[in-house]
């Protein structure tokens, strides 16, 4: 189902709503010098992620070229051109993190989902990602669903927090 | 507002805030005057709302209003600096300093603290400040705060983050007013640069100096920018600043403008602190309700104002020119210098860029003289220096230091020392762009060149101790798969260079590694260091030469003897289980996700069950059997 809504994503703009959202985004904000990655982020908010369709949008609005817009998007890596899951995981790598096992939590989470990092889990449930530093360091290791930081991490908490979350969306 | 009505707001708050700041006896007589007869301070900081101090507020709101409490001020305050123990709470005038608190704690310290007549709970405070006998030590004078010297986090954790008249009553908007009133912007850039104060970012360039350039240069329209886009993992300063005190980088930018001749100022802040974005919000709107930001600053005729920019996940944007065209709404590649941005920067205009922790020390230069402040520190590098421990550390959290202070001093004293009873192998400062320090090296008064001449750099301050069981080759390549994720890819020695580097080094943690292969990682790194464009590309080496030159008998080992002391490497670990010590009691192969692990048909002396044993083809080495075997059965070579 998530797939096919994004593939249809490709073509057009989404909901009325995003689409009204989105027009009135590009129209407010066009004449700010540099407004490229404020309008992206707040794109991003309003679709979840920046489809095709959406990146030529913008580049209409602006009078700019699809590659600029591309080339932006794609330089940064807090946007995504695919669709995440509804609980967004992302696992802290920085150095504090690491040194105390974050590389361990991440395989069990993989591990438990059956996703690598970056992916998607086919019911679109969870997606993972991973971080550098959140700024937790005095829980580390740390990772973040959605707002929630989960610290002090071990391996075997992890299917307990996946779990009360598949438990939540029933 | 007039500075006679910021002078008010000044007065009205004061000893609300001495409370905070004065030591118990005098802190208890000041306390009739402040409205309140008690306050409770709880940090709101990343740190500790992680571990949900809103809901220790909640109930300790809800709890005073049952009990009928009134005349008890709670403040939500920026960071305290002792992470680890969060949420931390501290209750005015006795500086009562409790930690690890949660909802159920909040209710027992409102029932019997801050009830009249109530009496401190000794057991839930911080046990660093209770002596055996169990009389309480003020929180200042505990190990890990006695040895700091706060001036960039003097406000944190001492105010109310999101309100201005506290801001005002402990000091900030007092410099702006002096520089509008007293002193011409050659007068505030001789202080700035009589005081020897060196950017806080990670080169150290004075800050005076890149000032007055950028005075020189000609042009009506000039830019003030922050950079907030603290990408160094690891550290956290500047978040803290803008979380418990973000006026004072918006004083500081104002005072800039003035000296430099610019009315437009920049906050580049990564998108990942949405607690920082929040209360900058909160501050440029209150700073310009009260005419502290925007036209004519305090009537005083000076126009400043200040936009905030979300980064959007790119390490290479903490450097100058790439956070500047990252503002501008490209990608945030670097561009060559010079010209520099003192001469050409932001939208092609002259721009100062100073990261946060450096703004914070200008509003003491400007009140207290560059003289007291060129006073503290060692010769070249001047003032303090915030850093962030993290790693294999006791004390987690922010530490704010005189230069010059040693790594034994913060590691052992402020730090608590390493936990578990482990060794100290190194500390890692400057994050993917520093090195290692050995511990044979920790007496090192900790200063800009004291650091570079021992291989690393001061960075923007992270401090990641690293204990027995860390693998330097393993943290150098982790380092280098930060670099090399990071590298813009705009010039090939950056980009290819970070590229071969992890190659070589990812090699040697498979133990196919040659001793040729650390003659080519060292001759590589040269060329890098000589010919990438900006510091992330010429500082990447780093963490593989620091380490090559402290700790080369690792990656030796690695290559000749395919072993890793440290037990990280992978592909060089093999577990077995000795048969002597195996009950046989099967816990190990339950656990096991490879389904490696089988019985034997021997059964020790003195047990009952066959021993088990692990087959070497099916083995991942994730070393679940390992933590899992409470006999100590299973091996790790």
């Amino acid at each position: 189902m998530e797939h096919k809504e994004a593939c249809a994503g490709c073509e057009t703009l989404g909901t009325p709503e995003q689409k009204a959202a989105l027009e009135k985004l590009i129209c407010e904000s066009r004449s700010t010098p540099g407004c490229l990655m404020h309008i992206l982020q707040e794109a991003q908010g309003i679709y979840g992620y920046l489809p095709l369709s959406v990146q030529k949008e913008i580049a209409k609005g602006l009078g700019i070229s699809l590659s600029e817009v591309y080339g932006v998007v794609t330089f940064y890596s807090q946007f995504s051109l695919k669709p995440k899951g509804k609980n967004r995981i992302s696992v802290c790598l920085g150095t504090a993190c690491y040194v105390k096992g974050s590389d361990k939590i991440l395989e069990e989470l993989e591990k438990q989902l059956g996703i690598k990092c970056g992916e998607c889990t086919e019911d679109g449930l969870f997606s993972i990602d991973s971080c550098r530093c959140v700024g937790a360091c005095g829980l580390a290791p740390v990772m973040m669903i959605g707002e929630e930081v989960y610290g002090k991490l071990k391996p075997d908490m992890v299917k307990g927090i996946l779990d009360s979350y598949r438990e939540a969306s029933k | 507002m007039t500075t006679k009505e910021l002078d008010k707001i000044r007065q009205s708050k004061k000893e609300l805030i001495d409370v905070r700041r004065l030591v118990q006896e005098q802190a208890e007589k000041l306390a009739p005057l402040t409205g309140y007869r008690k306050q409770v301070l709880v940090c709101g900081g990343t740190g500790c709302t992680s571990s949900h101090s809103m809901q220790v507020i909640e109930h300790l709101e809800k709890t005073m209003k049952e009990c009928g409490i009134d005349d008890v001020l709670v403040v939500k305050t920026g960071c305290f600096g002792l992470c680890a123990l969060g949420p931390i709470m501290i209750v005015y005038p006795e500086g009562a300093f409790y930690a690890q608190m949660t909802p159920e704690h909040a209710e027992t310290v409102v029932k019997k603290h801050l009830v009249k007549g109530g009496e401190i709970v000794k057991e839930l405070l911080y046990k660093g400040t209770v002596h055996e006998d169990g009389s309480i030590i003020p929180f200042a004078e505990t190990p890990f705060y006695k040895k700091q010297m706060r001036i960039a986090l003097r406000n944190c954790g001492v105010i109310a983050a999101e309100d201005i008249d506290e801001a005002i009553a402990a000091g900030d908007y007092a410099a702006i007013e002096k520089v509008l009133t007293t002193m011409t912007p050659d007068d505030v850039i001789k202080e700035v640069l009589d005081s020897g104060l060196r950017g806080r970012g990670g080169a150290g360039f004075p800050t005076g100096r890149k000032w007055m350039f950028a005075k020189a240069s000609q042009g009506d329209i000039k830019y003030v920018c922050c950079n907030a886009d603290e990408g160094d993992p690891g550290a956290f300063m500047d978040r803290s600043v803008l979380e418990g005190d973000p006026h004072c980088v918006l004083e500081a930018m104002t005072i800039a403008g003035y000296a430099i001749g610019a009315h437009q100022g920049y906050i580049y802040v990564r998108a990942e602190y949405p607690v920082a974005v929040h209360r900058l919000k909160i501050a440029i709107e209150q700073a310009h309700k009260y005419g502290l930001l925007g036209k004519n600053i305090l009537g005083l005729g000076f126009d400043f104002d200040i936009e905030i920019r979300l980064g959007a996940g790119a390490f290479v944007c903490g450097e100058e020119t790439a956070l500047m065209t990252s503002i501008e709404g490209h990608r945030g590649e670097p561009r060559p210098r010079p010209p520099f941005p003192a001469v050409k920067g932001l939208f092609g205009k002259p721009t100062i860029l100073n990261n946060v922790e450096t703004w914070a020390n200008i509003n003491p230069i400007i009140m207290k003289g560059a003289k007291w402040y060129s006073s503290i520190g060692t010769e070249k590098s001047k003032g303090t220096k915030v850093f962030a421990l993290g790693g294999k550390i006791t004390n987690v959290g922010l530490v704010e230091v005189p230069m010059g202070t040693t790594l034994r001093e913060i590691i052992e004293e402020i730090g608590g020392g390493i936990p578990n009873g482990k060794k100290f192998k190194a500390a890692q400062t400057g994050g993917p762009s520093g090195g290692c320090i050995p511990a044979s090296l920790i007496d090192t008064p900790i200063d800009f060149d004291n650091l570079v001449a021992i291989g690393s750099m001061m960075g923007s301050g992270g401090l990641i101790v690293l204990d027995e069981d860390t693998c330097m080759v393993d943290i150098s390549k982790f380092y280098l798969e930060f670099t090399a994720d990071e590298s813009c890819g705009k010039c090939n020695p950056c980009r290819i260079g970070t590229k071969r580097l992890l190659e070589l080094l990812t090699k040697i943690t498979e133990g196919k590694g040659t001793d040729e292969d650390l003659v080519k990682i060292e001759e590589l790194a040269e060329h890098m260091k000589a010919s990438s464009l900006c510091a992330l590309g010429q500082s990447a080496p780093n963490p593989v030469l620091s380490t090559l030159h402290h700790f080369r008998n690792e990656y030796e080992e690695h290559i000749h003897e395919h072993k890793c002391s440290a037990g990280v490497c992978k592909a060089l670990l093999s577990f077995s289980i000795d048969r002597e010590k195996c009950i046989g009691c099967g816990l190990c192969a339950r656990n096991c996700p490879a389904s490696a692990i089988t019985k034997t048909d021997y059964v020790a002396p003195g047990h009952k069950l066959p021993s088990l044993t692990i087959d070497p083809a099916k083995c991942v080495k994730c070393g679940v059997c390992m933590s899992n075997c409470k006999f100590h059965a299973v091996e790790r070579k």
